[in-house]
Parts: structure tokens; C-alpha cells; sequence
């Protein structure tokens, strides 16, 4: 019993300096936030009132749901078989998974957005080449638009996914796969009727950690959005910095805040947090 | 493997396997009989559990030929054999109910609906797994998923059933009744039974032949009291069962038996010296050898003092010393034991002849 509370000390006085930060940092300035969706410019409910009326602010919303939801969709799926070779592959087949999975996280996230404008833009090089070879002769509309938001943001995520769904593969035991196989599936039918399903857990973890990373996404919608297809986080930015509405913009970041607050909760009922890395 | 319903006959030829420079297999040539009960048996890294992987399908053999009722499964991969297969730890889909896990392979061959309910229903009955169709694997004690297993490996009739050490994560009694249940199942669907194991008394107990493994190696088929009572070499002897060795001189011939010195007196043995001759091994099992005041004339006895007893409750274990100093090892009734060990020098271990068996001298 005495070991017992000595070792919760010792786990406490371990997390102590981290649970300091996050309080100073985070928990305090946020707690300023939420004073001000309340009293700027004057004290009561108006914010909140505005939230559900202003066309702009529903507009955007919506519209970053729309983008986190496909991007979801698409890093899950593009990190599911990227995960399935790093995981299951052939030694050289790992490696270069591997390098596909660690290289991305050197380089950082505007130098990766102004890499996809370099790449999609009207003078770009995809441009460029499809217009050379002549298979197109207009420009495609490529960034400064949903589509090349959703790139971006995809390519950065991809990674993320990968780790949840990673460790749902390796946990599964071969010879229920081998079974499968043995009482007459095909590979193909053993992958989705038992390969997938048994990784559900990580399928879950994936989808919630991205979706929720691509409601607070700024950088990327900013750069590769090009002012056009404006996310919840630059919205936010755009009505503390530009158009002085500090009310409006706390209210924003409280709404954020709790639902992403709610997502998590609803993930950690389904997965472990163990399961995520 | 073909039809149905129909138990297969399997031929395997020359079998070979490496993984890189490791030999798991070598020039393995076994015939398995149509319904027969065969169980590979052999310590851990001895080769059976490649051999099952490759009936199966899941390992392809560097060399050698398989047959399947004649014809060549060689390079067919395992969805097309349709071995059933139970595997250590069940490897049920954890994901699928009971029911779901047994109607599997019968989905898979796209049977009507009507005919899976039916043939899912009569296999849970058989098993005894009924009120537990909705469960998941997870939800269901170890005896009951090995159960689900049987059932799932069984449901679509396979020519063959193949099973790798199933009972190793039960325990003592619970491994007892799914043997019992097994040996069942066996005489019920009439099916070829191919089972591997590292235990001999459940190999010798459930089997009607036992081929013995080591070191990538057929060493042995035969009958359970065959591979017992008369085996080929030292290392099957000694893997079935505790047995004494002694040293024999002069192994010659003699009628349908043969005969030689063991320890400066004539012994008998009902076997033929056709391998062995001059120097020898004479092994005899513990349960086969007796104690008495004094050996008769033309018994098979040596003299030997008492050094230890263990015991067991039913019997007592005895250990010996010959006068050459040979060690040996009887199970004997209490009473005997008691006076053996009492009377402090001399007593005599005698054995009849058909029990005791020549193994070459010195090697494997």
C-alpha cells in the first residue's frame, strides 16, 4: 500500500512540470478567452447570439466540417495502404514506407504549403506539364481554392494517421489471417472481411486525430486557401487581428474548443490512448 | 481436399524445406490414410509444425511433391486446398460472432443462406455450443472457443483436418475432455485427422499412427503400441517414455529372437538382431520390469541394489544400481518397494523377453 502511494507520488511529482505549463500556457489565458466571449464589447450573450445568426461565421463552419471531413476520409484512406506495406511489406518495401512516413515530419508545414503552391499553381509545374503536352490549354484551377486546401492539409496529415493504424495491424495475430485463408477466402476477401475490421480500433483513433487536428488547421488554409476558402482557425485570426471583434473571435474559439473537447471525449470511449501511438 | 464430405487420402514425397540456411524439414516421405488419425509428434523446432503449414498450404516446400487423392497439390495455395485447420490460440475472428466465425467458410463457397443456417445450427448442436451463437469469441471460456474452432474447421466437410497443438492453452481436465471430444468428432465425420503435438501420452492416446519428428527428421510411423514397445532408434525410445538402458555384449541371432550378455549373463530378447549385432543397447520400459528374490533359470534377470524410492500413491518409483553400475529405473507396488529397500544389498530385475529391445550401441 505504501509503495503503492509512494509510486502515484512519484508519477505526479513526474508530471508536475508538463501540468504547470499546460495550466499557465494554456488553461489560464484560455479562461481569459472565455471572459471575453462574455464581455466584449459589452457584457452578456451577444456573441454567442451573433454565432448562430452571422451568415459569414455559419458559412465557415460549415465549410471547415466539409474540408475536415474529406481530408479525413482521404489521409485514412492513403495512410491505411501506406501503413498495410509499412507494416505487413517486404523489408525494402518497409524501408521506403518508412522514409515516405519520417521524411514529411522534417520539413516544416509552410515550407510543405508554399511546396504545393510551387506545384499547383497556375504557372505551376502540374500546370506547366499538362499544358505542354497539350492536355490541356487553360490553367486548372489548383490552390487558392477547397481543392488546394484539402491537398495540403492531406499531405501534412497523412502521417498522423499512420501511427493509430500502425499499431491496430500490429497487434493482430497472423494465423487469424492465415485461418481465414485456409477455410477457402481469397486474399482480397480476407482483407475486408477480416483484415479491416480487425482494425477497426486504429481506423477510429486515425479518423478522430486527424479530423480533429484539421478543425484548428491555419497555416496550410491560409496559404493554399489564398484568402478564398477561409477555415474556422483564420477566421479567427482574421476578427482579433484585422477587424478588431475580440468578442466574436473568443465566442469562436470557445464553440472550437468545446466541440473538439466533445470529439475526444467520444473517441477515448472507443480507444485507448495507448492504441494512438 | 476434393469433394466434400469425402475423407482425403494425402501422399507426401521427398518433402524438403530451408528457411535461408536453417533445414526444417528433410526428404520427408509419408503416406496418410483415408480417415486415419495421425499425429505428428516431436519437440519444438523438430519440423511437424512446417510439415502441417505445408499441407496446409501456408508453406511452400523447397523440394518434394504433395498428393491430394492423387493429384498434385504441390504449388496449390491453401484458399484452394480447403484444409480445415484449427490453430494454437483458435485464431477465431474476434470481430464475428459464434455463429458468424462457423458460417465462414461456407460463405466464402457461396452456399444458400437456407443450407448455412441449417449446416451452422447442426454443427453448434454438435459441439454442445448452443445459447452461445450470438457471443463473441472474447465472451467464451477457453474450451468453448477451441469448440467454435473445431466447428468452423469441420462445417464445410474438409477432406482433412488439421490441427496444431489445440490443446496447449487448456488445462489438465478440460484437455482431457476435448480429447475425448475430439477422438468424437473423429469417428463421426469419418474425416482424415492430422494433429501435432509435442505431449506423447496424448499422441499415443488419441492416434491410430504416431510419426515422430526431430531435427527436420522422420524418424518413425507406426501404431502407438508399435512406436512404444518396438522403437526404430534412441531418440523415439526415450521421447515416449522413461526407459532403462543397458549395455549389451555378443547380440547374436537365436531363433525368432536373439540373445547376448548383459552384465556376464545370458539374456533373451524377442526381437531380431537384423541391425544390430555384437555390442548393443538393451532397453526395457520402467513398467515392464519386476523385482524378485532371485531369477529364475533362463529368466532375463541381473542383479541390482536399491538407492532411492519416490512415491507416486498407486506405485512407488524405485531406483537402482546394477552391479556394473548401470542406472535403472522401475515403478513397482508399494509393498515391494518397501521390502526391496529394507532387505539393503542385493535384489534381482527381471522382465520377459518380448519386452526388452535392441538399439545400436553408442549412437542416435
Amino acid at each position: 500500500m505504501r509503495s503503492y502511494l509512494s509510486d502515484r507520488m512519484g508519477a505526479a511529482l513526474l508530471m508536475a512540470p508538463l501540468l504547470l505549463f499546460l495550466v499557465l500556457a494554456y488553461a489560464w489565458p484560455f479562461l481569459g478567452v472565455v471572459k471575453w466571449s462574455f464581455t466584449l464589447p459589452t457584457p452578456g450573450l451577444g456573441q454567442y447570439e451573433a454565432l448562430l445568426t452571422d451568415d459569414l461565421v455559419q458559412s465557415v463552419f460549415i465549410r471547415t466540417l466539409r474540408i475536415a471531413a474529406v481530408v479525413t476520409v482521404v489521409s485514412v484512406a492513403a495512410a491505411y495502404a501506406i501503413t498495410v506495406v509499412w507494416v505487413r511489406g517486404t523489408p525494402a518495401q518497409r524501408l521506403i514506407a518508412e522514409f515516405c512516413i519520417l521524411v514529411p515530419f522534417w520539413i516544416s508545414v509552410l515550407t510543405r504549403a508554399f511546396g504545393w503552391v510551387a506545384l499547383l499553381s497556375n504557372r505551376g509545374l502540374i500546370n506547366t506539364w499538362l499544358q505542354a503536352i497539350g492536355f490541356i490549354s487553360e490553367p486548372l484551377a489548383l490552390v487558392r481554392n477547397e481543392f488546394g486546401v484539402i491537398v495540403g492539409m492531406t499531405h501534412f496529415l497523412i502521417p498522423f494517421a499512420v501511427f493509430p493504424l500502425a499499431s491496430a495491424m500490429r497487434s493482430l495475430d497472423d494465423r487469424v489471417l492465415l485461418a481465414a485463408r485456409g477455410l477457402g477466402s481469397s486474399r482480397m476477401r480476407t482483407f475486408w472481411t477480416v483484415f479491416v475490421p480487425m482494425t477497426r480500433s486504429g481506423i477510429i483513433g486515425a479518423a478522430m486525430i486527424v479530423f480533429v487536428f484539421s478543425l484548428g488547421f491555419f497555416v496550410t488554409p491560409a496559404i493554399l486557401g489564398g484568402g478564398r476558402s477561409v477555415m474556422i482557425a483564420e477566421l479567427i485570426y482574421l476578427r482579433i487581428f484585422q477587424s478588431p471583434d475580440w468578442g466574436l473571435g473568443a465566442a469562436i474559439s470557445v464553440v472550437l474548443v468545446l466541440f473538439v473537447g466533445a470529439l475526444m471525449a467520444l473517441l477515448f470511449r472507443y480507444v485507448r490512448p495507448k492504441q494512438l501511438i | 481436399m476434393q469433394q466434400p464430405g469425402r475423407a482425403a487420402e494425402i501422399k507426401a514425397i521427398g518433402i524438403g524445406k530451408s528457411f535461408g540456411s536453417f533445414r526444417a524439414l528433410d526428404n520427408l516421405s509419408l503416406d496418410i490414410g483415408r480417415g486415419e488419425f495421425l499425429t505428428l509428434l516431436g519437440p519444438s523446432g523438430s519440423g511437424k509444425t512446417t510439415f502441417l503449414m505445408i499441407l496446409a498450404g501456408f508453406v511452400q516446400p523447397t523440394e518434394g511433391k504433395l498428393f491430394s487423392d492423387g493429384v498434385d497439390i504441390t504449388d496449390r495455395p491453401a484458399e484452394q486446398r480447403a484444409a480445415g485447420m484449427v490453430f494454437q490460440g483458435y485464431a477465431l475472428f474476434p470481430h464475428m460472432s459464434v455463429e458468424a466465425n462457423i458460417a465462414f467458410p461456407l460463405k466464402v463457397r457461396k452456399k444458400p443462406a437456407a443450407d448455412i443456417k441449417r449446416r451452422v445450427g447442426e454443427m453448434i448442436e454438435r459441439v454442445g455450443l448452443k445459447g452461445h451463437e450470438k457471443k463473441l469469441p472474447a465472451q467464451l471460456s477457453g474450451g468453448q472457443q477451441q469448440r467454435v474452432a473445431l466447428a468452423r474447421a469441420l462445417v464445410f466437410e474438409p477432406g482433412v483436418l488439421l490441427l496444431d497443438e489445440p490443446f496447449s492453452a487448456l488445462d489438465k481436465s478440460l484437455r482431457g475432455q476435448m480429447q475425448a471430444e475430439m477422438k468424437r468428432l473423429h469417428q463421426e465425420t469419418g474425416t482424415t485427422f492430422v494433429f501435432v503435438t509435442h505431449d506423447q501420452s496424448e499422441a499415443l492416446a488419441l492416434s491410430s499412427r504416431v510419426a515422430i519428428f526431430n531435427h527436420g527428421k522422420l524418424l518413425q510411423v507406426g501404431a502407438p503400441d508399435e512406436v512404444y514397445d518396438r522403437p526404430d532408434n534412441r531418440f523415439v525410445a526415450e521421447f515416449l517414455g522413461e526407459i532403462n538402458m543397458l549395455p549389451l555384449k555378443g547380440v547374436k541371432p537365436a531363433g525368432n529372437g536373439s540373445t547376448g550378455l548383459c552384465e556376464d549373463r545370458a539374456v533373451s530378447m524377442g526381437c531380431k538382431a537384423e541391425l544390430v549385432r555384437g555390442d548393443a543397447i538393451l532397453a526395457i520400459r520402467p513398467e515392464y520390469m519386476s523385482i524378485s528374490g532371485e531369477a529364475a533359470d533362463g529368466e532375463n534377470g541381473i542383479a541390482a541394489t536399491a538407492t532411492n524410492s519416490t512415491y507416486l500413491g498407486a506405485a512407488t518409483r524405485l531406483d537402482l544400481t546394477t552391479r556394473q553400475g548401470a542406472k535403472v529405473t522401475v515403478s513397482v507396488p508399494n509393498e515391494v518397494a518397501a521390502a526391496a529397500l529394507s532387505k539393503g544389498n542385493s535384489v534381482w530385475l527381471t522382465w520377459p523377453a518380448e519386452k526388452g529391445f535392441l538399439l545400436p550401441h553408442g549412437g542416435q
